[in-house]
């Protein structure tokens, strides 16, 4: 049987269902956010869209800018790689919100602590792990994602991850775009989903793709 | 950044003549590969992701991979009245992003990037001058055609040549 060509798989039916998956995950993280932070969370449906590397970095602020981003592998039916992309000031006000603490004012604004890394990593691997249970759920799978690790770089390195894993069949993936808003401080909750081929096509049908 | 600069994509090659200027951004797992006629004066530069076209399905893009993005990138310079016996290379990239224990072989994508493109150069024939591989940092270079000068910058590192 030869594969449909994974660059014009996803009709707007099928994003409208990703979509779906998306804002029920948004949903999930909001409530656990807000339990974890003990303040009021609100993050609206978010957006789904299905993308070129490129217009990914753009998104994001460009090739060169600099992000925080948490990245957990999957493993279990649906496998392959989750991030959360944050801007540096946003990964700053997570920590900030749960510590209580502000950064020293002469410490370079890309170096977080070990206090700060691990907090900002528990908050996004909570995130991460709120759309993967709707995913494992619409799809019927068991999804086991690892420890979550954080890195600090520029966008185009940090993209590297994802569009090399998925390079391997196309050049585009999957970008969920979200805005949480925490007591009226604003940061951007971007998500790349990244499954590998079989995990692919398992989605795909569930989704009721032939 | 300058006006003569030439972006080269990810998964993405280019050639030009002095006094032109390439660069590509934030190479992270991925590996740039700088190629250099200082005789004609003509840079190369490609981004590729993968290190092996004959291993993937979705190959029609030669610069996304070290095999065929050399061979691509000696073909461009040529046009551009440079000749294989005087190229010179040197690489930057192929960092692991994520500090994991890397089990799973294809999250280790950096080392088996930086190994193959070596491998590529050498069955191409051209000499590798010098090399900075690894790590667990993104890298954004610029290679000058007026000089071969192969320029490294990365996050709170500044820049330095390679």
């Amino acid at each position: 049987m030869a594969m449909k060509s994974a660059e014009s798989i996803f009709s707007d039916a099928h994003l409208d269902v990703l979509k779906e998956i998306g804002s029920m995950g948004t949903a999930h993280a909001a409530t656990a956010l807000s339990k974890m932070v003990n303040k009021k969370v609100t993050m609206p449906p978010p957006n789904v869209s299905w993308l070129e590397f490129q217009d990914v970095a753009n998104l994001v602020g460009g090739a060169e800018n600099v992000l925080a981003a948490i990245f957990v592998s999957l493993s279990g039916n649906i496998q392959g790689m989750m991030m959360q992309l944050m801007t540096v000031e946003a990964a700053h006000n997570v920590a900030e919100l749960v510590t209580g603490m502000k950064p020293p004012s002469d410490r370079d604004i890309y170096v977080f602590d070990e206090m700060e890394t691990s907090v900002i990593q528990e908050v996004g691997n909570i995130m991460l792990s709120s759309y993967l249970t709707s995913l494992a759920g619409l799809t019927n799978s068991q999804i086991k994602p690892s420890i979550p690790y954080m890195c600090v770089d520029m966008a185009n390195s940090i993209l590297s991850v994802p569009a090399i894993e998925f390079g391997r069949m196309a050049d585009k993936m999957l970008f969920i775009e979200s805005q949480i808003e925490i007591e009226g401080i604003e940061f951007s909750g971007n998500f790349v989903l990244v499954p590998n081929l079989h995990s692919f096509y398992r989605i795909l049908r569930s989704l009721g793709v032939e | 950044m300058a006006g003569n600069m030439i972006v080269v994509g990810m998964a993405d090659l280019k050639a030009c003549k002095s006094p032109g200027v390439l660069t590509t951004l934030g190479l992270g797992s991925c590996i740039g590969i700088a190629i250099y006629d200082k005789i004609a004066k003509v840079a190369g530069l490609a981004h590729i992701m993968l290190p092996d076209s004959k291993a993937i399905h979705n190959n029609t893009n030669k610069a996304k991979f070290a095999d065929t993005a050399i061979v691509e990138l000696i073909r461009e310079m040529e046009k551009l009245g440079a000749k294989k016996i005087n190229m010179k290379a040197k690489i930057a990239g192929g960092a692991q992003m994520f500090a994991f224990n890397a089990t799973n072989e294809n999250l280790r994508v950096g080392d088996r990037n930086a190994e193959a493109t070596k491998k590529a150069l050498q069955s191409c024939g051209i000499p590798l001058l010098a090399s900075e591989t690894g790590a667990n940092f993104g890298r954004t270079v610029e290679l000058y055609a007026e000089t071969g000068k192969f320029l490294i910058k990365a996050i709170g590192q500044g820049i330095r040549e390679l």
